[in-house]
């Protein structure tokens, strides 16, 4: 479904803030396979998801969604096919906007945006209906600012708005890292009946390596904007979270040999 | 009552302004001075077109579609070359004032003996009052084309507000008003938010060239110096409507707009009545917003400690 070839990306080219986000980096997601990245801070893990949602140009590569490349296309006409949700629970909605105005953008994603009222009677009934199933008692408060809800309850329903319409890829940028335990609890396992009920393909960035593990079915380690692991379907099921940890130390060893790196930090120390 | 009256109408004028400022500074958030020359602009537009005997619909028409191809370029300049939303709207400021000066071929264009707008309510009125030249309102004599041109700029406010409000509920003004929002979000729901801010600033400037259009023919001239702090009239009208109605919804916030406009046209009005210099006018508005802009703040926490020395008390 998502096929990703020698994407590169460097912010500050040229100057000695450089930083070499993303390296050749090559991806294949299956379709209705649901994806975690992992990787330590800077690793280059929010870069990639940023870069197939098309939050900035990447310098090169193809990014391949059900055949089309769309790297070259800009953000908001990849939304047309990409459901997001973002760490900041604020990112995704409209805080001076009600429930119902909020959600009735979402049901017209990649549709035209009309001259219609866009909350009408049979619009604020499949929205309640659908809300209702979140069991968070917001199908209520329809007509309430959705800035005066919690974290939790906007994280929820920005998950909810990203697959009104079924995306053909779903983009998580550690959606849960800004809730607390219990909204993360919760968030974390609508996302997995979301994406199990629709059947997905979904593509998640996390720090949690339990979450890695719990929810996904294929993890991708990153590190200094390289895929250094990856475990698939097969293996997957017998991934625990000490093991992530393991392939993590055993990067860490094997860079303080690499002679590339040793003769870089020659150079910057120099 | 000639004042009161005269208030009223241009109070009602310039609320299509403050309508207008009310989609780029509240819905869009977007600070936007074209307004400075766009409303000018209406008002050169209009003239030249009246003087030309254009019918004043055609002129008012023309003057709106002026003012939003100058909201269009403030837009473009913004989106599309990436300068900062505040200089976007200085550039197209200045540069509308060569423009007004080109269209108007001189500073000022004062209309003599031309059908304004309020012509058609103002026959229909005199036809009522039996060809009589005023009213009797109230014990006053009120000349009948006063009363015709507050009718009309009525009418033409409340046809706005009441457009303006519809359209904000559809599918495409919710649009727009979440790009003001979160502009982010609006990207992720597949709309281009550039292109909707360059649409909401044309909507915004058009009506303040509507706004200039009415203005140039209620006082009878357009110049090329009228648009100056015409956006600060149109923060002041705002913030005071946000004081009298709220912010709960487009609605409110639309009649508070125009309340705003009238009362603080009435407050001008007494205030000049009472001796204020008209060269300090656009002092004291500054002095105005500022206070709006900074007092509730203030007001906060002035009240926060009083409250914390009651308790501690």
């Amino acid at each position: 479904m998502l096929k990703i070839r020698n994407l590169c990306k460097t912010f500050f080219a040229g100057t000695p803030n450089q930083v070499n986000a993303l390296r050749d980096i090559d991806l294949d997601i299956e379709e209705g396979c649901f994806a975690a990245i992992i990787g330590t801070n800077g690793s280059g893990k929010s870069t990639l998801l940023n870069a197939v949602a098309g939050a900035f140009q990447v310098d090169e590569g193809v990014i391949e969604l059900d055949g089309v490349d769309i790297a070259r296309q800009p953000e908001y006409q990849r939304a047309r096919q990409v459901g997001r949700v973002f760490q900041n629970p604020f990112a995704g909605t409209a805080a001076g906007m009600s429930i119902a105005e909020n959600i009735a953008l979402a049901m017209r994603r990649g549709r035209r945006q009309g001259l219609r009222r866009a909350v009408g009677s049979k619009v604020r009934e499949e929205i309640q209906s659908r809300v209702r199933t979140l069991d968070m008692g917001l199908e209520d408060r329809l007509d309430n600012a959705i800035g005066t809800l919690s974290g939790g309850q906007r994280q929820a329903l920005t998950l909810l708005m990203a697959t009104w319409r079924r995306p053909k890829l779903l983009l998580l940028d550690e959606h849960t890292a800004a809730l607390d335990p219990k909204s993360a609890g919760q968030v974390a396992a609508l996302t997995k009946e979301i994406i199990q009920r629709e059947n997905l393909t979904a593509l998640m960035v996390t720090h949690s390596m339990e979450q890695a593990v719990q929810l996904s079915d294929h993890i991708v380690m990153m590190h200094k904007g390289q895929i250094i692991e990856q475990y698939g379907a097969e293996c997957k099921a017998s991934v625990r979270v000490a093991d992530l940890l393991n392939a993590f130390d055993r990067v860490r060893r094997r860079e303080l040999l690499d002679p590339d790196v040793a003769d870089l930090l020659a150079r910057q120390y120099a | 009552m000639t004042l009161v009256i005269g208030s009223f109408t241009i109070g009602l004028i310039l609320s299509i302004l403050s309508i207008g400022v009310f989609i780029s500074f509240r819905i869009l958030h977007f600070c936007d001075i074209t307004v400075d020359g766009s409303i000018t602009l209406g008002a050169s537009v209009a003239a030249v077109l009246l003087v030309q005997g254009h019918s004043p619909l055609a002129a008012t028409l023309a003057a709106t579609a002026a003012g939003a191809l100058a909201g269009f370029v403030t837009g473009v300049l913004h989106t599309r070359f990436r300068i900062q939303e505040i200089l976007s709207g200085i550039l197209v400021m200045t540069a509308l004032y060569s423009v007004n000066l080109r269209v108007m071929g001189r500073s000022n264009v004062p209309l003599l003996d031309t059908r304004d707008i309020a012509a058609p309510l103002g026959g229909i009125l005199s036809v009522m009052a039996g060809d009589g030249e005023a009213l009797m309102l109230a014990g006053w004599r009120v000349p009948i084309h006063d009363v015709a041109m507050l009718l009309t700029a009525f009418m033409m406010t409340a046809a706005v507000a009441f457009m303006l409000h519809r359209f904000l509920l559809t599918q495409f003004g919710t649009a727009m008003r979440a790009t003001g929002e979160n502009p982010q979000m609006i990207r992720a729901q597949g709309i281009d938010n550039r292109n909707m801010l360059i649409f909401g600033l044309a909507c915004s400037n058009g009506l303040v060239g509507m706004a200039g259009a009415l203005l140039a023919q209620y006082q009878g001239f357009a110049d090329v110096q009228m648009g100056i702090g015409m956006i600060v009239w149109g923060l002041a009208s705002i913030i005071i409507g946000e004081a009298l109605v709220g912010k709960a919804g487009p609605g409110f916030a639309i009649v508070g707009a125009m309340m705003g406009t009238v009362l603080f046209r009435l407050l001008v009005a007494i205030a000049l009545r009472w001796g204020l210099d008209p060269n300090d006018l656009k002092m004291v508005t500054a002095l105005f917003v500022f206070a709006a802009l900074v007092l509730p703040r203030y007001g906060k926490d002035l009240g926060r400690k009083l409250m914390g020395g009651r308790r501690h008390a």
